[in-house]
């Protein structure tokens, strides 16, 4: 059995210095930026003497806050890396007329489209809205942390462990060319034989596994933990929010977890599950991979809808506006988005009467959405709105959001989507809803909580400068497409015939570049935020005289976020203590018990990240060797008695008496 | 604010004027009918939608801070009428839109028959509609018209006026077929077939593509839908079986569907008629078991353990298309043959195989079967 025995692919599987893409010029260049780049940032950190703090204090964190704030750097860095492949596109299609083959050949094209999607659906938009719901839920809901911290840092770092996988693709090897949703048989072994899909499925299992044990913590932290006087109608609407999302999380992620499963078997032991032959059936994926990828959308979108609705209430100096239907209509919308997926796929050839149900169903869960968007309105109505940069952001969504509302109920129309399907238009439809809905709403909650987090605000001017940057380089860019929709162009075509559509494609191009301006400036805005930190300070803890209980403590909250538990009697808590002349307690403080710092997170998903990689190369030994470490260090962690202190009394008192010397300066 | 959105949008209203939106202005009755729907949605949705934008304006504007003598009630948060005419108004449109798409769904599938080829011109009781089998290759298009005993590669003509019946498969992965002057666009899947009935009515030129990514050369998986009166159909079909390309059999079919890309047009002056069937149940390849056969053969239980022995290993494969040693070798199950049919066996002689014999096939050629290779299922007693 020896005679064949391959030294090197036993050691190396298929990974050669060939699948090194040196001969590529823009990904050379690519990766001398990079590593340009990462080696100042790794330098600074050195030379600073930093890693000792970072380990210490954030990689190895449990607190819920730390890493609701590493979830959100997570998902700007990505951001960096998901827009870097949209402008690529746009530059590419803006110039790829008249014969002229553009500057990406198609090898190069398909990856980048591929990697936009997975990585701004799973990498920017999913930390973002896990990162704001990480942070602000424990302290809307008067409680010290998450359910599960160590569970919390394991899921953080599982989803990076992901995010890494993607990024290694770009410099290891190739990403998939399949598009973002792997549709099989393209996606199978017999059509994509290369590492690009096997990192996609790994890449996603990593982060998935995170995804999922954050919903668990999340709904087990909402459903437990909430502070006494807190019954499910007086938690706040982004807490319900929050609930309602991880309920779609728990419940769709498996589905996920098992159609990549299913797709890996196919890939590396030779099932049929999704193949042509042997009765296989590629339909099967698809209508698995969309019963968990509609609810997705929900899952994006729902906390953001929380974010407006505090947004809207606090800016509106006012109630929210039916806080009861704001509330069943977010339940509403959770139950139906698992009942419409086949709207992605009306032109697969199901029946007239399927369709058509999906189509309705569609068309239902435009319902709950329209009460939510009147709740807003009529909040805002006899309020006293302050135009600061969240209410701008759920201004411009609300504006924005009903134009993709509108021809996403369109697209559920089936014979209007046999015209529009796979088109521009549809592109347009679902940027519309995810930008003017989902990143306005990141945009709208990371101004609004900066504060909280930092103990100052965001500078106004750059952070205006961001806003009319997004909002107009967002209808540049996408308004075209919905105008090259209905002109009949599809989607992902890398080369044009037609010189007459090309003036669009410049426009949506520029529109890109806008949108680029306005990351730059929201860059910009936290640098100079930092800088003139003193200026924008706030020590009241509730800069925007604002309802719920994260306003009620300090800015930044204490490591226990509540010296005493609050008792709450109103869904807007805070806005209720105010009114009834709350006082904050000023002795009689206890030890608290809190969990401690481990790094078995890191360990465990650095680990995950040596399996998938192993697994993506066929580098069997160590494969083997990571997934058993993995289970080792996972077992062993469980002998870890070692989880918790208690923070002395002496500590607290110092700590708030620190922060009424704070408030007495600040004259209040 | 409002303001800056309304100039934002100006020079893609002034653009959108003087386009070519074929979806908005398309030659065929099906798609104009499509077209209808689009609007008629858009203005039912608009009558909720510019009232909810005004209205957004208006709040923001009129309920300003710096407004001071605007109402301010800090605790207003409910109005039952007002909730209820929250969920009732949406409630109501979508109950229209609903019904409308309830109607339009099953009017206009395509997987019904025409009865229309126009808003005034009904199909006569057995008119035929001309048939035309769809492939989608890697990365071309084939078109097969089974009366006319001819086949065309990027190129598709058809008579105004006439009900076209498409039956769409595909080769190796999924594509869609759309040709937007004509009708919706429904997927081509490989082993599956997929079914279209529309109608052009104007003559001209029209573009169609493959509307589902499909690996490299997608972009340029494009052809012409040429659209003639009847007389220039038969003059088009006469010069086709009049070209010199041969015939488009079994071997050349073979050859056609290797990946190519950006191919020019190509006619075959004949083809073999059992050719889309053959490629829908993917057993072009000679000796290869139809998955019609495959089907009948388990549904009558199976060939017991003999099943496991024909299968073989793909010697040339489209597979290997992206060039690459596969993990497991694929494989595919021989076909049986019989005396009426020596390259494998049709359906009506498939469905006569009842198994005899459970004893497994040995011999040269027969390699015996890996785990992975095939699971085939335990011999009832029937």
């Amino acid at each position: 059995m020896f005679e064949n025995f391959d030294l090197q692919k036993a050691i190396f599987g298929r990974l050669t210095l060939e699948s090194i893409p040196y001969h590529e010029p823009i990904l050379v260049v690519t990766f001398i930026v990079v590593a340009i780049g990462g080696a100042a940032v790794l330098g600074a950190i050195t030379y600073f003497r930093l890693w000792g703090y970072l380990w210490r204090e954030w990689f190895t964190s449990v607190d819920h806050k730390r890493i609701g704030v590493m979830y959100i750097v997570l998902g700007l860095v990505m951001l960096l890396r998901g827009f870097a492949d949209a402008i690529m596109m746009r530059a590419q299609q803006a110039i790829a007329f008249n014969g002229n083959e553009g500057y990406l050949p198609a090898h190069h094209f398909d990856q980048i489209f591929t990697a936009h999607g997975v990585i701004m659906i799973f990498f920017v938009a999913m930390p973002l809205v896990t990162g704001l719901m990480n942070y602000v839920v424990p302290l809307q809901i008067g409680a010290r942390d998450v359910a599960f911290p160590f569970l919390n840092n394991f899921s953080f770092w599982m989803t990076v462990s992901g995010a890494i996988l993607v990024m290694a693709s770009l410099f290891v090897g190739e990403f998939a060319r399949t598009g973002w949703l792997a549709y099989p048989p393209l996606s199978n072994y017999a059509y994509s034989p290369d590492v690009g899909v096997d990192y996609y499925i790994w890449a996603l299992q990593i982060a998935g596994v995170g995804t999922l044990l954050s919903g668990v913590n999340l709904i087990a932290t909402i459903v437990k933990m909430r502070c006494p006087g807190m019954s499910m109608m007086k938690m706040p609407v982004f807490t319900w929010t929050a609930l309602c999302t991880n309920v779609l999380i728990v419940a769709a992620f498996p589905v996920l977890t098992g159609v990549l499963a299913l797709l890996s078997l196919d890939r590396y032991v030779g099932t049929n599950f999704f193949t042509n032959d042997f009765g296989g059936n590629p339909m099967m994926y698809v209508n698995l991979i969309w019963i968990w990828g509609h609810p997705e959308v929900y899952i994006l979108v729902l906390p953001v809808f929380g974010v407006f609705s505090e947004v809207t209430a606090t800016f509106s100096g006012k109630r929210l506006f039916g806080y009861t239907s704001m509330v069943y209509a977010t339940v509403c919308i959770t139950i139906l988005s698992y009942l419409v997926w086949l709207h992605h796929f009306f032109t697969m050839g199901s029946g007239a009467s399927v369709n058509s149900f999906f189509g309705i169903t569609t068309m239902i869960i435009s319902i709950p959405t329209g009460a939510k968007l009147f709740n807003w309105l009529f909040t805002m109505y006899r309020g006293r709105i302050r135009f600061e940069l969240p209410m701008m952001w759920t201004v411009a969504f609300m504006l924005t959001f009903v134009i993709g509302g509108m021809t996403g109920v369109l697209l559920a129309v089936p014979p209007a989507d046999f015209v529009l399907h796979n088109s521009l238009f549809l592109i347009a439809h679902f940027h519309n809803v995810i930008i003017g809905g989902v990143v306005f709403g990141c945009f709208a909650g990371i101004a609004y909580w900066f504060p909280k987090v930092t103990g100052f605000k965001l500078d106004p001017f750059w952070g205006k400068m961001s806003f009319w940057f997004w909002v107009s380089g967002f209808y540049l860019a996408f308004m075209p497409l919905y105008v090259l929709g209905l002109m009949g162009v599809t989607r992902r075509l890398r080369v044009f015939d037609d010189p007459s559509l090309q003036i669009y494609f410049v426009v949506a191009a520029f529109g890109a570049f806008l949108i680029a301006l306005g990351i730059g400036s929201f860059l910009i805005q936290i640098v100079v935020s930092i800088k003139n930190r003193e200026k924008l300070r706030d020590v009241t803890g509730d800069p925007w005289n604002a309802r719920t209980l994260e306003w009620s403590t300090s800015s930044p909250p204490p490591v226990y976020n509540f010296a005493f538990t609050p008792v709450v009697y109103d869904h807007d808590a805070w806005w209720d203590m105010k009114e009834h002349g709350y006082k904050r307690p000023m002795g009689g403080f206890k030890p608290i018990h809190m969990p401690r710092n481990t790094g078995a997170g890191v360990i465990l998903a650095g680990l995950s990240f040596i399996t998938g990689f192993a697994l993506i190369w066929y580098i069997w030994w160590l494969a083997v060797l990571g997934f058993v470490s993995l289970l080792a260090t996972a077992i062993g962690h469980t002998f870890n008695y070692n989880r918790s202190f208690n923070i002395p009394t002496q500590e607290i008192v110092e700590t708030e008496r620190e922060r009424t010397q704070l408030l007495q300066s600040a004259g209040a | 604010m409002k303001r800056f959105y309304i100039f934002a949008l100006l020079p893609f209203l002034a653009l959108l004027g003087g386009c070519n939106a074929i979806v908005l202005n398309p030659a065929g009755d099906i798609a104009i009918q499509q077209r209808d729907l689009v609007i008629i949605s858009t203005v039912l949705m608009l009558l909720i939608i510019v009232p909810v934008m005004a209205l957004t304006a208006w709040f923001a504007w009129h309920y300003r801070a710096s407004n001071q003598s605007a109402r301010y009630e800090p605790n207003w948060s409910h109005s039952t009428h007002l909730e209820l005419i929250i969920w009732s108004a949406p409630l109501l449109i979508i109950i229209c839109l609903g019904a409308v798409t309830w109607m339009a769904t099953h009017m206009l599938d395509p997987w019904r028959p025409l009865n229309r080829t126009g808003p005034d011109k009904e199909v006569a009781m057995g008119a035929k509609p001309l048939n035309v089998q769809v492939v989608a290759l890697d990365w071309k298009w084939l078109f097969i018209y089974p009366e006319q005993g001819i086949a065309t590669v990027n190129e598709l003509a058809a008579p105004v006026d006439r009900p076209l019946n498409f039956k769409i498969s595909a080769s190796s992965v999924m594509n869609a077929f759309y040709v937007p002057a004509l009708a919706g666009m429904i997927y081509a899947m490989p082993g599956m077939q997929t079914q279209l009935h529309a109608v052009i009515n104007k003559e001209g030129t029209y573009k169609g593509f493959s509307a589902n990514y499909s690996g490299k050369g997608f972009s340029e998986m494009r052809f012409n839908f040429l659209a003639m009166d009847d007389a220039g159909f038969d003059k088009w079909v006469a010069s086709v079986k009049a070209s010199d390309a041969g015939k488009l059999g079994r071997t050349e079919y073979l050859d056609l569907e290797r990946p190519s890309e950006a191919m020019p047009v190509k006619k075959y002056a004949s083809v073999d008629p059992q050719l889309f069937d053959l490629i829908v149940n993917m057993c072009v390849q000679p000796g290869k078991m139809c998955m019609h056969e495959m089907a009948a053969i388990d549904a009558k239980g199976g060939l017991g353990l003999a099943g496991n022995n024909i299968v073989q290993s793909l010697e040339y494969d489209k597979y290997a298309r992206r060039g690459d040693e596969p993990v497991v070798k694929k494989s595919y199950v021989a076909s049986v043959c019989t005396k009426t049919a020596p390259m494998g066996m049709d359906a009506q002689a498939a469905a006569d195989v009842t198994p005899v014999s459970s004893t497994p096939l040995v011999g040269a050629g027969l390699p015996q079967p890996g785990m992975f290779q095939s699971f085939a299922r335990k011999p009832s007693n029937s």
